[in-house]
């Protein structure tokens, strides 16, 4: 028998890179880890060339179709790979201050980074569940890196917690669908489901992935987690779980939901719109009375999971293409608020308070310009690229008559513009209260630099990236 | 009624028992004992389906590791399982309730129909040089082989992690750190305690350092320094 190994060439350049890197960092010598950092760097560029030089146009079922090669696929490893090097330039000089430098930093992010691959390209009920658990237990333990810290021990226990009840519905709601469809490949579940009614016993385990999907998400009501785990753990574990794994996850919902479960649409759509309109109104809300800013941008980051549900409710090519277009951004955008935090840290401390922000337009007016985007950019304000995320999602939900939807939607838009102005306005219109510039090192630079250039350049281009978006579904 | 399905009765009850045996046992030790019975009782029943590695690996690696690496945890670490169970009457009438619910719940949904003798009948008998670790491989290296590679490599992950999160270096070590050496700062040894000092205007860095060693000292949690 012989096996092409060309498609997955990627994930086994990644993994051998990974293992190779493994005992490069324990046999080294370098005390600043730097050698480990450029390492992992060049591996994940080289795995994204890779990616980028065998794009497929096609949609193949590959590995006794364990594995699926398709636009969509290679869209989220590239983003993904992207999104973890700025991930990582962020980290780099937080971690070099504080007791977490360790070569594992970076491997970790690289297994993680494995993991969100094996689950984009997951053809298989089996490798999207193995592909899922690659990727939280690197991120459990990136969130647990900081062991003098009680606030990231505490945000480990309960990450891992949830996250391990989470898998538990998750292989539960599985074994049910196999149990009853004798199938585990998704195409399978699909073709049985054309020729099939779907049982009782189908939705109970649907109901259970479903579950299982909105707590990985965080949104409401399985959020509780979310503000804990991204307050607590390291402002760069939570700026890289709060980017790359996102849409990963995307990555899940659509093989799961959209191509397994598509004739079924009518039973998840109805639990995903009171998901959504549960995420839109009580991240929104919440976040109004936040000081701190890694838990403002926490409750953000649920009210953006439901607007992103919104494009998946809608259950058309469309509407996945406006959900992974809004992730995408949202995933940059996420990145530099978090990674904004560590840029603005001065040593080992941290900016906690939205007043800490006070002056900043006139101390650094650059950084303060670059951190006006990302948050103008996730309210939805028109040149930045949230806009035009949101328009997509909203016009997808309006194509399948949901009006109310999308009129809930819009209004609670407007509700969160008042605390990401609130944040715009502490740092170009309140007095500075000290003089201290930032100065922070070029690697953060460039790291902002890169996400807020993103930001306002795909909101003045959107075009190219919704058309790729858009071609992600042509096979639906 | 045949042997097998005397055998299947005897151990599908022990097995149950003796789960219920784990949540009720005062003695942690024992609770861990009932465990024991319920994985061998449970590898009987996976014998009767033919399915003799899965249930010779589930005796070696639950009851032959994993457990005994439990036992000596329970043994070793002098847990006060009595204060843990606390309150935990309180709950009885709620949990039992919330049981109840899904176990009807549960039972509506998985009816007869669906996992019944019509609709999964009884898989044939195989000859007796019918060999379950060949086929086994032969799927697992196969058609599974990628599933197999990834739980390798999750594997892996788990080591590194655990490693990383526990080992802290050798502790009777009493050679200098150069690391942590470079990362001290300034504000870890020096402590300013008064504030109002006057500062020339000119001198920026050094305003930077004096209230940045302030800021340090009120907005540091506590544990910080390694």
């Amino acid at each position: 028998m012989n096996i092409d190994l060309m498609p997955m060439l990627p994930e086994l350049f990644l993994l051998t890179a990974t293992c190779i890197l493994l005992l490069i960092d324990v046999f080294s010598k370098d005390f600043d880890r730097l050698q480990t950092y450029r390492l992992a760097q060049l591996s994940l560029l080289i795995t994204g060339v890779m990616v980028i030089a065998q794009f497929p146009d096609l949609q193949y079922h590959l590995y006794q179709r364990h594995f699926i090669l398709d636009p969509m696929a290679g869209i989220v490893k590239v983003s993904v790979i992207a999104l973890s090097m700025v991930g990582m330039m962020f980290a780099r000089p937080y971690i070099l201050q504080r007791p977490i430098l360790r070569g594992e930093y970076f491997i970790l992010h690289l297994f993680a980074v494995l993991g969100m691959m094996v689950l984009a390209g997951g053809g298989s009920l089996l490798t999207l569940y193995l592909g899922l658990e690659l990727l939280s237990l690197s991120l459990y333990a990136l969130v647990a890196m900081h062991r003098h810290s009680t606030l990231a021990s505490e945000a480990a226990v309960k990450y891992f917690v949830m996250g391990a009840i989470a898998s538990g519905f998750l292989l539960y709601g599985m074994s049910m669908v196999y149990g009853v469809t004798g199938k585990i490949h998704i195409t399978d579940i699909a073709l049985y489901l054309e020729t099939h009614q779907a049982s009782l016993t189908l939705r109970f385990g649907l109901v259970f992935m479903v579950v299982a999907m909105a707590f990985k998400f965080g949104a409401v009501p399985f959020q509780m987690w979310v503000p804990d785990v991204y307050h607590g753990a390291p402002t760069s574990v939570t700026a890289f779980i709060a980017s790359a794994p996102k849409i990963a996850a995307f990555a899940l919902v659509i093989r799961i939901l959209g191509y397994g479960f598509e004739q079924v649409l009518i039973d998840w759509q109805g639990m995903l719109i009171i998901m959504a309109t549960l995420s839109i109104v009580i991240g929104n809300l919440v976040a109004l009375a936040q000081d701190n800013i890694k838990r403002l941008l926490a409750y953000s980051a649920i009210a953006h999971v439901g607007y992103f549900l919104l494009g998946i409710i809608a259950g058309t090519g469309a509407g996945y293409s406006a959900s992974f277009f809004y992730i995408i951004t949202y995933a940059i955008m996420s990145l530099g608020g978090f990674g904004c935090l560590i840029y603005l840290a001065k040593g080992k401390q941290e900016v906690e308070l939205i007043s800490e922000l006070k002056g900043l337009g006139q101390r650094n007016p650059w950084g303060g310009l670059l951190i006006s985007f990302l948050f103008l950019s996730m309210a939805g304000i028109p040149p930045f690229v949230g806009f035009w995320a949101k328009l997509e999602v909203i016009r997808a939900v309006l194509d399948v008559d949901l009006v109310w939807l999308a009129v809930l939607a819009a209004v609670m838009s407007v509700v969160g513009l008042f605390y990401y102005l609130k944040v715009v306005k502490v740092i170009f219109f309140d007095a500075p209260e000290s003089e201290i510039k930032v100065k922070a090192e070029r690697g953060l630079r460039l790291a902002l630099g890169i996400t807020g250039v993103a930001v306002v350049a795909l909101g003045l281009f959107p075009a190219q990236l919704l058309e790729v978006c858009r071609q992600a579904f042509q096979y639906l | 009624m045949t042997v097998e399905q005397i055998v299947f009765y005897v151990f599908a009850t022990l097995t149950i028992v003796s789960a219920l045996g784990v949540v009720t046992v005062r003695n942690s030790v024992q609770a861990v004992l009932c465990l024991v019975l319920t994985f061998f009782s449970a590898a009987v029943l996976w014998m009767l389906l033919e399915a003799e590695f899965l249930a010779v690996a589930l005796v070696l690696v639950y009851v032959g590791a994993v457990m005994v690496l439990f036992l000596f945890v329970v043994m070793m670490l002098d847990v006060d399982f009595a204060s843990l169970k606390q309150g935990f009457t309180r709950y009885v009438p709620l949990g039992i309730l919330i049981a109840i619910g899904l176990l009807i719940g549960l039972y509506w949904v998985l009816r007869g129909e669906l996992f019944g003798l019509e609709a999964m009948p009884e898989p044939a008998k195989h000859a007796a040089d019918y060999s379950n670790v060949e086929s086994l491989g032969m799927l697992l290296y196969t058609d599974y082989f990628y599933a197999f590679e990834i739980a390798g490599v999750i594997l892996l992950v788990s080591i590194v992690a655990a490693i990383s999160l526990t080992f802290r270096g050798r502790r009777e070590r009493r050679g200098q750190s150069v690391p942590s050496q470079h990362r001290a700062s300034k504000d870890e040894r020096l402590h300013i305690i008064k504030m109002d000092a006057e500062v020339a205007q000119d001198d920026e860095s050094e305003t930077d350092d004096l209230e940045k060693a302030v800021g340090e000292k009120s907005g540091r949690t506590k544990g910080e320094s390694s």
